[in-house]
């Protein structure tokens, strides 16, 4: 055991405090009663009753949903297939051009994105509204499955696809009978990141909605413009606890198999 | 009761499973292989054996339609290989890695292949619960691969490799992740099952002791050639050249000038010492170079000298490796040349004759060494 210190404690003390007192507030105060955000007058859950009548809160959050349900699913397939040829295409004319283009929005600035996107689409006349807003989020969001995808291929062992040709599998057979199922658990997080970075992508959004689609960033971001209500407040605590929730059951269960494995391991050891 | 010798490649009549036609292969401006012409019959247990990167594993790749020709041709059973993908040769092989899907049980992967085929259902079983009796793997049938030992995962390669039953099969160092015991236990194991299925095996491997276990007949590579491809024995006895010599096992090295002296050559190796008597097949001009090639279990060791030998010379022992069942004694000779003797230890440890800086006679026959041109 640790020896128990003060600095350890502050540290880790003011650490936390810097990190989850801003959301610690925010659930505190999406209990109040008061319809002032900034007084306390006592604890009352009518918020949460409320937002649930609030028809344009739940039409944004269905839009969000579907546009992150959509990209996140467009972006994973594309993302993996540009992992799958950057990892295992060899070396092609222009390949170095393409990994790092593929990269790129990556670390541009969201803003020139969001903008060069809407004088796409107003130069192709395409009109905004969800199928823009999936687009958008589609092209950014999938150079991060294929940053996650390529990065478990690159330690995949390329023999395993030969064995499966050698035992006669076409190349599409073997990239779905055993490449597919092996890097699945990076396929899975690179869908799930892609979904988050949709749901919470508040930029590139307003820029490429149209009035019909308004996602839910969008509407909080409005909704504060006129003052912070406690309506906000309570979307945002069940924000948190879905998010908590599911980083929480994901944690729980990569431990879990991890342990698994390693104790079979052992015993696989101990058997020889 | 005679046995009939099972050696189809000095059968002019015999048809080679495998014909490699003057192959090359290059990899950019680096050549693998170069010119390699080589026949495989039907049955065989065939070595690939050479240091690493003499293009024994590119050769097996080949065979497995992993990598393409750069000229020349590979036939199996006689049709031309050229443009027929991995998954459409009648052709198996078992990977180093073994390369095992670590999604799926032994069962499954052992059934991989045969469900690719599309066979009804029942087949399938019947022959997976075969190829796990072949391998003994029936108790471990429903562990996935991480659940089961390095020997395990080996033997489930090779049932899986086999289960389609293949033609002819690829093992790419099978052997390597084991240790030395389970090695040789492994080594019987495959040319048990070889005998029983009958099918052609052909392994790469760069242990010289493996390749003289199990092969019917081993080629020695080196920068993308075969230098000599014979059965273990000859390739041990009669090796073509220094390379081979000293690539299998141990051997002495003596540089020397060749004479025609009756039915054998004399060969001066050192000024004012009498030249060594050999007698070989191979032919040489008088005043050839040559090398004298013995191996270290031929010479003997002596403290007087021998009346009869062909060849005696004295030494002084340097350095003597004691191995258990035989010692081998490095024995400096006049010249400054080393030669390694070996001896069976046929008497416990105090009652050896000879030790360290003892003056030692050393002689062999005319026929125990070979001479070699290069």
């Amino acid at each position: 055991m640790r020896r128990f210190s003060w600095f350890n404690a502050t540290s880790l003390t003011v650490g936390f405090a810097f990190l989850y007192l801003p959301m610690l507030i925010l659930i505190i105060y999406s209990f109040n009663e008061s319809r002032l955000v900034t007084v306390w007058a006592g604890f009352s859950t009518q918020w949460y009753g409320s937002l649930l009548q609030n028809q344009s809160f739940l039409d944004a959050a269905w839009v969000t949903i579907q546009v992150a349900v959509a990209s996140s699913t467009i972006a994973t397939i594309l993302g993996t297939m540009g992992a799958y040829v950057l990892v295992r295409g060899g070396r092609f004319m222009g390949r170095t051009l393409f990994s790092g283009m593929i990269y790129a929005p990556l670390v541009m600035p969201e803003v020139i994105t969001g903008l060069s996107l809407l004088l796409l689409f107003i130069g192709i006349g395409l009109d905004r509204g969800i199928f823009t807003v999936v687009l958008a989020h589609t092209t950014f969001s999938m150079c991060f499955v294929s940053v996650v995808v390529s990065s478990r291929l690159v330690s995949f062992d390329k023999s395993l696809e030969e064995a499966a040709l050698d035992l006669g599998c076409s190349p599409f057979d073997a990239f779905r009978l055993v490449t597919l199922p092996i890097i699945a658990p990076a396929v899975i997080s690179g869908w799930l990141l892609a979904f988050t970075l949709s749901l919470d992508d508040l930029v590139i959004a307003s820029f490429t909605a149209g009035p019909s689609a308004t996602t839910l960033p969008i509407r909080i971001f409005s909704a504060v413009r006129m003052g912070v209500s406690p309506e906000i407040n309570a979307l945002s605590t069940i924000m948190i606890a879905i998010v908590t929730v599911g980083v929480v059951t994901a944690s729980i269960i990569s431990k879990r198999s991890s342990l698994a494995q390693q104790r079979d391991e052992q015993a696989a050891a101990r058997a020889t | 009761m005679a046995q009939t010798v099972f050696a189809p490649w000095d059968d002019p009549q015999a048809k080679p499973l495998i014909q490699f036609k003057n192959v090359t292969k290059r990899f950019g401006d680096f050549t693998a292989i170069e010119n390699l012409t080589q026949d495989i019959y039907e049955r065989e247990f065939f070595s690939l054996l050479g240091p690493s990167g003499c293009g024994k594993t590119t050769l097996m790749r080949m065979l497995a339609g992993f990598e393409n020709v750069t000229e020349g041709q590979i036939l199996i059973a006689g049709q031309d290989m050229a443009h027929v993908p991995p998954n459409k040769r009648a052709v198996n092989m078992m990977f180093q890695s073994y390369a095992l899907f670590p999604h799926l049980s032994v069962w499954e992967n052992i059934a991989f292949g045969l469900k690719r085929e599309g066979k009804p259902k029942a087949e399938i079983e019947a022959r997976v619960d075969e190829m796990l009796r072949l391998t003994r793997l029936v108790k471990f049938a429903k562990r996935k691969p991480h659940q089961i030992s390095g020997g395990q995962r080996q033997r489930v390669a090779l049932a899986r490799s086999l289960a389609k039953a293949p033609k002819l099969l690829l093992l790419d160092e099978p052997l390597g992740a084991l240790d030395k015991k389970l090695r040789q236990d492994t080594q019987f194991e495959l040319m048990d099952i070889q005998e029983k299925t009958g099918t052609t095996f052909v392994i790469v491997t760069h242990d010289q002791e493996e390749a003289m276990t199990v092969s019917s007949r081993v080629a020695v590579m080196d920068e993308g050639r075969i230098i000599q491809v014979a059965t273990p024995a000859q390739i041990y006895e009669a090796p073509n050249s220094v390379y081979v010599a000293d690539f299998i096992g141990d051997v002495n090295i003596i540089d020397g000038i060749a004479t025609r002296d009756g039915d054998g050559y004399r060969i001066t190796w050192a000024e004012g010492q009498d030249p060594f008597i050999a007698k070989t097949q191979n032919s040489f001009a008088d005043g050839q170079r040559c090398h004298l090639a013995i191996r270290p279990e031929k010479v003997a060791i002596l403290a007087e000298r021998p009346d009869d030998s062909a060849n005696a010379i004295e030494g002084q022992i340097i350095d003597i490796a004691y191995l258990g069942n035989i010692s081998t004694y490095h024995v400096k000779l006049v010249n400054g040349q080393m030669i390694k003797a070996q001896a069976a230890n046929t008497r416990r440890l105090s009652r050896r004759t000879f030790t360290w800086e003892d003056r030692v006679w050393l002689s062999w026959t005319d026929t125990a060494a070979v001479v070699l041109e290069r």
